[in-house]
């Protein structure tokens, strides 16, 4: 069970997460919406403690991961596997060593393991020839499922998403989608992903919730939200520029 | 973020691959570099000290006048300049890049310390290979200064060797070493802490970058003061105490 309460995030005089709650069950696929730059990114690294609120909390499975000692939050992390919205692949490695870096150097798997891991993952995300090449020397859907690959090679229980989607051609989109939907499914992990895609946020969410001012004004099954006749939402999803969703 | 890397010694031997790889990138890469720059840094202080002998100071004590501003002054400084432009840079623009593509953040949401990873390493690295290199600078400069000598003064190889012994102490060449060691973790720090503090984009990698160079420059500097003011008290007490216990 992940629980964010009352989170609040300001960067300077602009507040960025309002005293947001959510709650994701075990093994629930949650996708964020909402308009860029409206906090997505911010929520998300804040799950994955890689920023720290102004006030508020998020209870994992009983931990608050911002009082974490440093151990345990190393603990957490461990659980937890993190798809950036460019990949954020290291590109000073290669594409097999940037799969198998947490193996290594975080869980000091043995070489002939995290070789037979990395095959495996590369192969799960179709790219089992690429492991000897760069990330500069790939595609950006390429360095997508990569990425992918790396998040899901030390089999975390927890996923992030951050646009997993964002600066993809449709046909790539959909495969990163049904990457997704199939890592999720094989590995029954939790999952989170914040994007403004509509496409993939309906392939791969069991719940559909928006981010708005910085909390969450809606949130329902995907075929509730295709139908939804709350403003905010039937604005976003229908891409209309009059509504209560002020254009930035 | 001191505090942190210092913490991160204790990872010392678990980390010695990338200390190496570290090593190679400041320290063997680097050679060319700090051997042009100390060719001719000798070469300038022998017609510098030539010039300013003429006619007051016997041209038998070139080599030592030389051989001590270069051990105690001029090698570490002049080489920790220049890797300042090289390394710090290097370190300040690969890390800032790395901060703003957010290659930081998926290395510490797969439970990596940076710190352990990136800078301590970096700064390890950054104190033995100064160090290295101005021994290797010490070397070449006081060569450079007696090809100028032999090559351009008309002074015979042994008279500018004989000076340089006759003046030289172990002491000299130490301080210079151990202020070498200083400028390392200076440069390393400073090109870790820019390139951890960048932000937005390529401007920001730019910004960094200058900042790393700029302040390690200016710090080195004042280091250098620093250093050289403690150095010699040391050595004058100590001296001073010998002689007194002679006594």
């Amino acid at each position: 069970m992940f629980t964010i309460e009352k989170l609040h995030k300001g960067f300077g005089p602009l507040t960025v997460l309002d005293g947001l709650d959510l709650e994701v069950k075990t093994g629930q696929s949650v996708v964020i919406i909402g308009q860029s730059g409206c906090g997505k990114s911010v929520l998300l690294k804040h799950c994955a403690v890689l920023m720290r609120p102004d006030s508020g909390k998020i209870i994992v499975d009983g931990q608050s991961l911002f009082e974490l000692p440093r151990r345990d939050l190393m603990a957490y992390r461990q659980r937890v596997g993190v798809l950036f919205q460019f990949g954020a692949l290291f590109d000073s490695m290669t594409v097999a060593e940037n799969v198998g870096f947490s193996l290594k150097e975080s869980l000091r798997v043995k070489p002939a393991r995290i070789k037979e891991v990395v095959e495996e993952k590369l192969a799960l995300v179709g790219l089992s020839e690429i492991g000897d090449k760069m990330p500069a020397e790939i595609s950006g859907g390429m360095k997508k499922r990569v990425a992918l690959a790396r998040a899901i090679a030390a089999e975390p229980d927890i996923l992030l998403y951050d646009e997993p989607t964002t600066g993809l051609d449709p046909i790539t989109a959909m495969v990163i989608n049904e990457l997704i939907v199939d890592v999720n499914k094989k590995l029954g992990v939790t999952s989170i992903a914040v994007t403004h895609d509509l496409a993939s946020a309906f392939k791969i969410a069991d719940r559909i919730v928006m981010l708005y001012q910085g909390k969450i004004v809606y949130d329902g099954s995907p075929d509730e939200t295709r139908v939804t006749t709350d403003p905010i939402v039937h604005q976003f999803i229908n891409g209309l520029s009059a509504g209560p969703i002020a254009v930035r | 973020m001191l505090g942190r890397t210092v913490a991160a010694l204790r990872h010392l031997f678990s980390s010695l691959h990338l200390i190496l790889a570290q090593m190679y990138f400041t320290g063997v890469k680097s050679i060319w570099l700090v051997m042009v720059t100390s060719v001719f840094t000798g070469g300038v202080s022998a017609w510098q000290a030539g010039y300013q002998f003429k006619s007051y100071v016997p041209m038998r004590y070139l080599g030592g006048a030389v051989g001590k501003a270069v051990l105690i002054e001029l090698a570490p400084v002049l080489t920790a300049l220049v890797m300042a432009g090289r390394v710090g840079a290097g370190i300040a623009a690969e890390l800032g890049t790395m901060k703003v593509t957010e290659q930081i953040d998926a290395m510490e949401s797969m439970a990596v310390d940076p710190i352990r990873y990136l800078v301590m390493p970096r700064f390890v690295a950054g104190i033995i290979m100064l160090t290295v290199l101005t021994i290797l600078a010490d070397f070449i400069a006081i060569l450079g200064a007696m090809g100028v000598a032999v090559g351009f003064m008309e002074m015979p190889s042994e008279t500018f060797m004989n000076g340089f012994r006759q003046l030289f102490l172990m002491r000299d060449f130490l301080a210079g070493l151990i202020k070498a060691a200083g400028f390392g973790a200076i440069i390393a720090f400073m090109g870790c802490y820019f390139g951890f503090a960048a932000e937005g984009g390529a401007e920001g990698v730019g910004r960094s970058t200058t900042h790393a160079v700029v302040s390690a420059a200016v710090l080195i500097l004042v280091a250098d003061y620093v250093l050289a003011t403690l150095l010699f008290q040391i050595c004058s007490r100590s001296r001073n105490y010998i002689r007194g216990s002679g006594r």
